[in-house]
């Protein structure tokens, strides 16, 4: 008890949590990484030698066969059309609105503001549910179509308030004397506020972006007769769908069942796996500061 | 529109200062800011809000072809239906007990993650830990399945080698063929996809207290579990309860993603939850009505949810969170 006390360095029970602190920190972050360092090199594993197991983090055999089988599947190279274009479309068109929506909340003299706010807030925790919302899409004729993906989820309260929190902290003098010199709403707006807001508005390009990529539910919904309007996410479902366990393989896709026969359905999945993977991984770490910023204003005003 | 104009043209005041002409001049002034905002209001109006008319389905026989007025009313029908089902209980149970056990997992996970980040001392490897904890946040479920079922697979996934190589098994486990295990494994994705994601809140909650709180317990001869125990728990609290709060009222709509996608035929008693359950059983059989009961009933049991956890919260601290 009083030993090591009187010692100059950090007592025994801290230096016991500093080491237990960073194997725990080591374990998690080997347990995060491995999986995703595992399936690369299943990707670029040879598909016969792969079935010998005792592949970790590099392959063994190494071989692009994989990636050009997918790449031959003609469902993939429209996926990624799709999930590209929605992705940028949706971006652009949620920016656009919810920082508008954002900005005219931000706006102490704006008489609207509390009950727009109110309005917004409400949908965040309450949902008509799926089906109302799929008769709702089915009346509008956006089955089949593109906009469906973009239209629908453009603008969403939580982003709204996480950008008005950060324009809440702009200086109002700003905009006054912008007002002065004879400047509309709208271009204070777009001219001053737009700019200042650049790192808000990166959170939010970040979140949209990610989830415009990420989706399947839509295409699964909406546009599943649709191949031209398929997308990668879906694409990679219903290779796992046809795969898994117990599911008796409803995946009729032709072209896909011949691509299977070359190399192993389970090596496709990787290498798929993989190439929807990728662009999310070249665009985050870039991110990084902005996101940390943006969710912690987001938890302030929730 | 015409009295926005007479009342709001600048260099003619208008007479009156009643409520109604104020209202309107400042309308005319805020004009710019309403283009700006009603459109959109319009908009999440269309999506968010009109859908809840059909609500009213859900006390109908509805037939796909005919306007909502024109169904066959039947008051509660579907929903004795629905409580007379008993897959109904199976699908509420298995979605209480995947949204319960997701819920202390997600929330105790990253409060210790957030904990252990701060008290680590290397801000390279500090950095490097925290990049990659984000990092499966931001890849679909579709990946994360796809990465799950890799890593549990009977063909040489790790989980199994590792269990197989310790001695533990003798022979490989069918994770994903086990009912028994589904809500453990959905539980395990979910916190290994969102630890990092969740902990960026604890961490920057943590980062606001002040450092002289710790410099008078080191004073005080605190060893460091004594601060994390006596200032960086507390420090957090508030933060903790209303996350925690607002989590509650998602107890029952937990979406059904990660269900869909790891679940299979073989485990279907364990995996379906009540959005799933809709979707088989009122979509895709064309049972509308009994299908938007489902939804009534998750909707509702959500904001009961909420507001309770709200009130409870709003007795001991005199604050809503809503």
């Amino acid at each position: 008890m009083t030993t090591y006390r009187m010692r100059k360095g950090a007592p025994l029970s801290d230096r016991i949590l500093d080491f237990v602190i960073i194997v725990a920190l080591l374990v998690a972050t080997v347990v995060t990484l491995y999986p995703f360092l595992n399936v690369l090199a299943l990707s670029f594993n040879d598909s016969t030698d792969s079935v010998r197991g005792g592949i970790s983090i590099f392959p063994r055999e190494f071989t692009w066969e994989n990636y050009k089988v997918i790449f031959s599947f003609s469902g993939l190279a429209t996926g990624f059309k799709i999930s590209v274009l929605r992705t940028l479309v949706g971006t652009v068109l949620g920016l656009i609105s919810s920082s508008m929506l954002a900005y005219t909340l931000a706006r102490p003299d704006f008489q609207g503001r509390r009950f727009v706010s109110t309005f917004l807030a409400i949908t965040m925790y309450v949902s008509a549910g799926l089906i109302p919302i799929y008769i709702l899409i089915k009346d509008l004729h956006m089955m089949g179509t593109f906009a469906v993906y973009v239209l629908p989820g453009m603008i969403s309260a939580f982003n709204v308030f996480v950008i008005r929190s950060f324009m809440d902290g702009i200086p109002y003098a700003l905009q006054e004397s912008a007002k002065i010199d004879g400047a509309n709403d709208f271009t204070i707006y777009w001219r001053i506020i737009l700019p200042m807001a650049k790192p808000a508005l990166a959170t939010i390009a970040l979140f949209l972006a990610v989830t415009q990529w990420n989706t399947w539910f839509d295409t699964y919904l909406y546009n599943g007769s649709s191949d031209h309007l398929t997308t990668l996410q879906y694409e990679l479902m219903k290779v796992l769908q046809s795969t898994s366990s117990g599911n008796n393989g409803d995946y009729r896709n032709s072209n896909m069942t011949q691509v299977m026969a070359t190399v192993s359905p389970e090596s496709v999945k990787m290498a798929i796996t993989i190439f929807v993977t990728i662009p999310i991984l070249l665009v985050y770490p870039f991110l990084q500061r902005y996101f940390v910023k943006g969710m912690t204003l987001g938890a302030v005003k929730g | 529109m015409k009295a926005i104009t007479e009342t709001g043209v600048p260099g003619s005041p208008p007479r009156t200062t009643s409520k109604w002409s104020r209202f309107w001049r400042i309308a005319f002034r805020n004009r710019y800011l309403y283009l700006m905002s009603l459109p959109f209001v319009a908009w999440v109006f269309l999506f968010n809000y009109y859908p809840l008319w059909g609500w009213l389905m859900a006390f109908q026989r509805f037939k796909p072809g005919k306007s909502i007025w024109e169904q066959k009313w039947v008051g509660f029908d579907q929903f004795k239906t629905l409580f007379q089902d008993d897959m109904f209980y199976q699908v509420l149970r298995n979605t209480l007990a995947m949204s319960v056990m997701g819920l202390v997992a997600t929330f105790v996970v990253p409060i210790v993650f957030a904990i252990m980040m701060n008290e680590m001392k290397g801000m390279f490897f500090k950095r490097f830990v925290q990049t990659v904890s984000y990092l499966p946040h931001f890849v679909s479920w579709a990946v994360v399945t796809s990465i799950v079922t890799r890593m549990l697979s009977t063909d040489n996934g790790v989980v199994n080698d590792i269990l197989m190589g310790l001695g533990f098994i003798h022979e490989p486990i069918q994770f994903m063929a086990k009912g028994n295990l589904f809500w453990g494994i959905v539980t395990v994705s979910d916190v290994w996809k969102e630890t990092g994601w969740n902990a960026i809140i604890y961490l920057a909650a943590i980062a606001g207290i002040g450092p002289e709180l710790y410099e008078a317990a080191k004073v005080d001869g605190a060893s460091r579990l004594r601060q994390i125990w006596h200032i960086t728990i507390p420090g957090i609290r508030t933060t903790i309860i209303i996350l925690l709060i607002m989590q509650i009222g998602h107890l029952v709509s937990i979406g059904f993603e990660k269900q869909f996608l790891l679940g299979n035929n073989l485990v279907r008693d364990y995996s379906d939850v009540l959005d799933l359950y809709s979707l088989r059983y009122g979509l895709q059989m064309s049972r509308y009505s009994f299908g938007v009961a489902v939804n009534i009933f998750t909707s509702v049991v959500s904001l009961l949810l909420l507001f309770t956890a709200n009130g409870i919260f709003k007795r001991f601290t005199k604050e809503s969170v809503i």
